[in-house]
């Protein structure tokens, strides 16, 4: 027998009586809080570190992100609404990205609960843009926010995205003595700019 | 190797610093606290446990098809599954992997499973340099220590401790312990190793039968830095890792970091499906003694554990003993109770480091029955002799005395009187643990019996 066979041989003679996977109740089955505010995520999101910014005047968002980081060298976009300073070239070596410092991407929903945004390959093209950069612009379609995270996981993207993550503010650490830090080894801050898609 | 862990002796060094000890009980108090307010904000919390223990029952009492479900749906995804019995198969597996790849340098998130089986070294013997980066671990990897805490690896160390081991091996201003500049410090030296690493690896908390996904929760975005650069990604997870369908990933998600630091969600909650175009992507299933487990008709449960540490956080002697006192990968109350069934010889003192407060099975959000499991292996323990001289002796005498009432009245009326007498040599002496960090409270001028015949009556 192979180390495959054994051990499903194995887990198979260890298991315990079966028990029943339960029906997940209403809550969890988009029977949760009505009204997915646009309000009660951006507060949600603050509380993790994010920050929002005011909806872009005019419907600029390119000026509004230069405008977000004045000194900002490298803005590299993965959404066409924001043109930035350098194209992002999915072809090329994501380390390619390390010298960025402001990606910008759009978020196909955000999540009330806990503010949190869903990004996938789709949105960030290349994955790392939102890991290398050191700041993060997320534009969000105020209209797309869902209550809970029940709510979100029933989203087609879990099944069927490559890479999908709930990105909820930015890379952070408190491993040495309780210190919050933003900025452990991803992205130093996100920032949300809300826009209608 | 087999020796047993004396979990109070190797306790006493931690507790004799005292600056240390009072940071670290403070310290995880306060995410214990931080749980509660998160956790009281959720009404639906009592019934999530529930839902959270029921689905991981089903699934462990399921384990072998959705193992065989999850591998299905990886292979149809383009990853490649690995099976470990142990320890010594998986970190070969992981050895194969990279040098039939030419790989020589590993970045990796933190993964209990790989401290579990010994990794790093059996790598690093091989030529193969791997980088910790998550912060507590990597700050333990270069003091070359194991994480006391499975969240918080470097909880019992404070920012001065952390800037000597900076200043020592990254070359870092050893006067400068502002927390800032370390944290910067380790990101500054970390970042050119994700750039260049031939390999990244992560752990996983969840593994998704119905799509084949890993998930991983962290808060620092070291392992999605550790997937999405390489051009090698492996996964190592344990077989109890496997929950049927995502749907269930909202009931874990929305309690693992409640539990564990009180945020609602960690800050990047990342699935890896499939790998990105001209990459490799390995998954490696580990049993290393979850299967023999699983057969443990009172211990099975440990398996539902998400890893979350509000066992550790709540529990008084964890606080007060620190996670390097337990010897083993796995401390606190959930160590505790898991360890020895990896070796029961080693681990038969860890049973004991609880008061039985039952504080660890009431934080638990996938309620193991922490505190039950801890009395069961007592009892495991004393049937099978392993119970020290000193600790055995004194349970016989205690038994006798209190089977008897007239034993015991002459006891406590002797021990209130012995106590104002003895000399304080008798009572603060190594023999005597009770003395340690305690002064004996005055014993009342009559014992509750005297009282008793005294004010209410007859005897």
């Amino acid at each position: 027998m192979n180390t495959r066979e054994e051990m499903l041989a194995r887990m198979r003679r260890s298991q315990p009586a079966p028990v029943a996977l339960p029906e997940l109740p209403a809550f969890a089955q988009g029977g949760g809080a009505a009204a997915a505010g646009f309000d009660a995520f951006c507060e949600a999101l603050q509380r993790m570190g994010g920050k929002i910014a005011p909806a872009p005047a005019g419907g600029d968002a390119d000026a509004a992100v230069r405008a977000l980081f004045p000194d900002a060298k490298v803005i590299c976009s993965a959404t066409p609404e924001v043109r930035g300073t350098r194209t992002l070239d999915p072809t090329q070596s994501p380390a390619a990205l390390d010298d960025v410092d402001v990606g910008v991407v759009r978020a196909a929903f955000g999540v009330a609960e806990t503010g949190s945004v869903l990004l996938t390959e789709t949105e960030l093209q290349v994955e790392a843009l939102g890991f290398l950069a050191q700041h993060l612009v997320v534009l969000l379609d105020p209209a797309k926010v869902v209550a809970t995270l029940h709510d979100a996981y029933r989203d087609p993207a879990f099944a069927q995205a490559r890479y999908a993550i709930l990105m909820t503010g930015p890379s952070a650490t408190a491993d040495i003595e309780g210190v919050l830090i933003h900025g452990a080894q991803g992205i130093r801050s996100l920032t949300l700019l809300p826009r209608a898609a | 190797m087999n020796k047993p862990i004396d979990h109070a002796e190797a306790s006493s060094e931690f507790i004799a610093a005292s600056d240390h000890i009072e940071f670290h009980d403070r310290r995880l108090w306060d995410l214990r606290t931080k749980r509660d307010r998160a956790t009281a904000a959720i009404p639906e919390w009592e019934e999530l446990r529930t839902l959270a223990s029921q689905i991981k029952e089903h699934t462990l009492t399921h384990l072998a098809d959705y193992l065989e479900q999850f591998e299905r749906q990886a292979q149809a995804n383009g990853a490649t599954v690995h099976w470990a019995r142990d320890a010594a198969e998986h970190n070969q597996i992981v050895h194969d992997i990279m040098a039939a790849r030419g790989a020589k340098s590993l970045v990796k998130s933190k993964s209990m499973l790989t401290d579990e089986c010994e990794m790093r070294p059996f790598l690093e013997q091989r030529g193969i340099e791997v980088i910790e980066t998550d912060l507590g671990e990597r700050i333990q990897q270069l003091d070359d220590e194991p994480p006391s805490h499975i969240v918080v690896p470097a909880v019992h160390k404070l920012r001065t401790d952390v800037a000597e081991v900076f200043a020592r091996t990254l070359g870092t201003d050893p006067n400068n312990s502002d927390v800032h500049y370390l944290a910067e410090s380790q990101r500054r030296t970390t970042r050119p190793s994700f750039l260049s690493a031939d390999a990244g690896m992560t752990g996983a908390n969840f593994a998704i039968a119905e799509t084949g996904a890993v998930v991983v929760c962290t808060n620092e975005g070291n392992a999605d830095l550790s997937v999405h650069l390489p051009r090698l990604y492996i996964a190592s997870i344990g077989i109890e890792k496997i929950i049927p369908r995502t749907e269930h990933l909202g009931v874990f998600v929305r309690m693992l970091s409640r539990s564990a630091l009180g945020s609602p969600i960690t800050q990047m909650t990342s699935h890896f499906r499939v790998p990105r175009p001209g990459t490799e992507m390995h998954i490696v299933l580990v049993d290393n003694g979850r299967a023999d487990r699983l057969a443990m008709a009172d211990f099975w449960y440990s398996l539902k554990c998400i890893r979350c540490g509000a066992c550790m956080n709540t529990c008084p002697v964890y606080r007060r003993s620190g996670g390097l006192s337990y010897g083993a990968t796995y401390s606190g109350p959930i160590g505790a109770i898991i360890d020895p069934t990896y070796n029961l010889r080693k681990y038969s003192t860890l049973p004991f480091a609880s008061t039985l407060n039952g504080s660890c099975t009431n934080v638990c959000p996938v309620r193991i029955n922490i505190h039950d499991q801890l009395y069961k292996w007592r009892q495991v323990i004393a049937e099978r002799n392993a119970l020290p001289f000193v600790k055995k002796q004194a349970m016989k005498m205690g038994g006798k005395l209190l089977a008897s009432p007239r034993l015991y009245r002459i006891a406590v009326e002797a021990a209130g009187a012995g106590v104002e007498y003895l000399p304080r040599i008798m009572m603060y002496s190594r023999a005597n643990a009770w003395g340690k960090q305690r002064e004996v409270p005055a014993a009342p001028a009559m014992t509750f019996r005297q009282w008793w015949l005294k004010n209410r009556g007859k005897p």
